[in-house]
């Protein structure tokens, strides 16, 4: 339950007020799965879970990636290198690489949600021949708030990964698509029979993406998504984090849908 | 069969109707390509037809003074391009520009009407998938506007 003090290596900032964190590891051995999350202290002011964002395969570093949308955000997001913070996990459940295997993986996410996804597809791309078709969707606020914009250039650029993108508000120079990330998914290439799923952003646009992908034969034993609730211990004690019968810090936060159950859809949940 | 037919029976907008029904809307349509940078209508032009994509990308958009051309949405294959010759005053409520060389369908809007008033089944049908689009649409667009993006302070 203590936070272990750890040493900011680097600080990059992504956007405006996005910036990626890199974190010398407490010791040899740290790993973690996609899809997990650590509680990060910023000493003497609080606690947050922030999704961890780095290539599960590397355990040099803990890589977590933050939006500065509060007190404790905001002092994460002003250290430099040299300082401390604390950490105290990884905690959660992943996403299920190993369920997609053989079949197609269709990746949708929104604005900052693209971090907790990142390490789901540095594993995949990994171990790529496992895989049939892998589809990226991201869908961003504006073409100038594109998360992690020059990997997303680089894995455009793959031919084993077909990336589409679009922006809810263009701009002069923007030549892709405009619309919410849902029209993404009628270009996609998928088997809705078999595909999976892994989806991530804002609720409302996860509950869309949920509808449009029922109604072209998905299931939802094979669509998983990440929640976010208030949490404070990370363990499943305090109860902050409770989501209808769920506890988001330990049963998710990668939930599976037919898990959930009407969850989703519950009002004041 | 025309080309026109050959080109409709295949598309996902056209599912569940009768080879028949096709056929006749079929007769209404031309097959139309544009280059990149072209514009199909502007803002306020007579609104007399509408348009199936089937292969590129088309920006809907309005010019803000002072700023050039703005997108709101962008449509690509599988999906219909316009509603204003539906209704009056029968003029575009945006531009149409071309982003990446596009093929499509063109519909004669007044042809269209006169086939879906004589035969009120196929109007049923054609209504159906214009109003189902338009529900899309319209969701698509509320989700923007509520900016879900944006950083919740």
């Amino acid at each position: 339950m203590h936070p272990v003090p750890c040493r900011v290596h680097s600080v990059v900032r992504e956007l405006e007020d996005t910036f990626t964190l890199e974190l010398d590891p407490p010791g040899d051995g740290w790993e973690f799965a996609p899809g997990q999350f650590t509680m990060l202290y910023a000493f003497g002011i609080g606690e947050v879970p922030i999704s961890i964002s780095g290539d599960p395969s590397d355990s040099s570093r803990i890589v977590q990636t933050i939006r500065a949308v509060g007190p404790v955000t905001d002092a994460l997001t002003a250290v430099s290198p040299g300082d401390f913070v604390g950490v105290r996990g990884p905690y959660g459940t992943s996403w299920p690489t190993g369920s997609a295997e053989g079949r197609d993986l269709l990746i949708i996410t929104g604005g900052i949600g693209l971090a907790p996804l990142r390490p789901a597809i540095l594993e995949v791309l990994d171990h790529r021949d496992r895989y049939d078709n892998i589809t990226l969707l991201y869908g961003a606020r504006s073409p100038g708030e594109l998360l992690f914009a020059e990997e997303l250039q680089e894995w455009r650029g793959r031919f084993d990964l077909e990336v589409l993108i679009t922006v809810d508000r263009g701009d002069q120079v923007w030549r892709g698509p405009v619309g919410v990330v849902t029209s993404l998914i009628g270009r996609a290439s998928f088997d809705p029979e078999s595909a999976v799923a892994f989806v991530c952003g804002p609720e409302i646009m996860m509950r869309f993406t949920i509808q449009e992908l029922l109604s072209r034969g998905f299931t939802d034993d094979r669509l998983h998504i990440s929640m976010e609730r208030n949490m404070k211990c990370g363990i499943g004690l305090c109860g902050h984090c409770q989501l209808g019968p769920f506890f988001v810090c330990k049963d998710g936060p990668i939930f599976r849908c037919s898990e959930m159950g009407d969850t989703c859809w519950t009002r004041e949940v | 069969m025309s080309e026109a037919f050959d080109l409709l029976v295949d598309q996902p907008f056209f599912k569940g109707m009768t080879e028949d029904q096709i056929r006749v809307v079929a007769e209404t349509a031309t097959p139309v390509s544009y280059r990149e940078g072209e514009f199909i209508f502007f803002e306020g032009g007579k609104a007399d037809s509408c348009f199936l994509i089937l292969d590129g990308g088309v920006a809907l958009g309005l010019e803000k003074p002072g700023h050039g051309p703005t997108a709101i949405l962008t449509l690509h294959a599988g999906d219909l391009l316009g509603w204003s010759w539906l209704y009056p005053p029968y003029r575009w409520s945006y531009n149409a520009h071309i982003h990446v060389d596009t093929k499509a369908i063109r519909f004669d809007g007044p042809r269209l009407k006169e086939a879906a008033d004589a035969d009120p089944v196929l109007g049923y049908e054609l209504m159906k998938r214009f109003t189902d689009m338009l529900v899309k649409r319209m969701q698509s667009i509320r989700i923007q506007l509520l900016d879900v993006y944006s950083t919740p302070r």
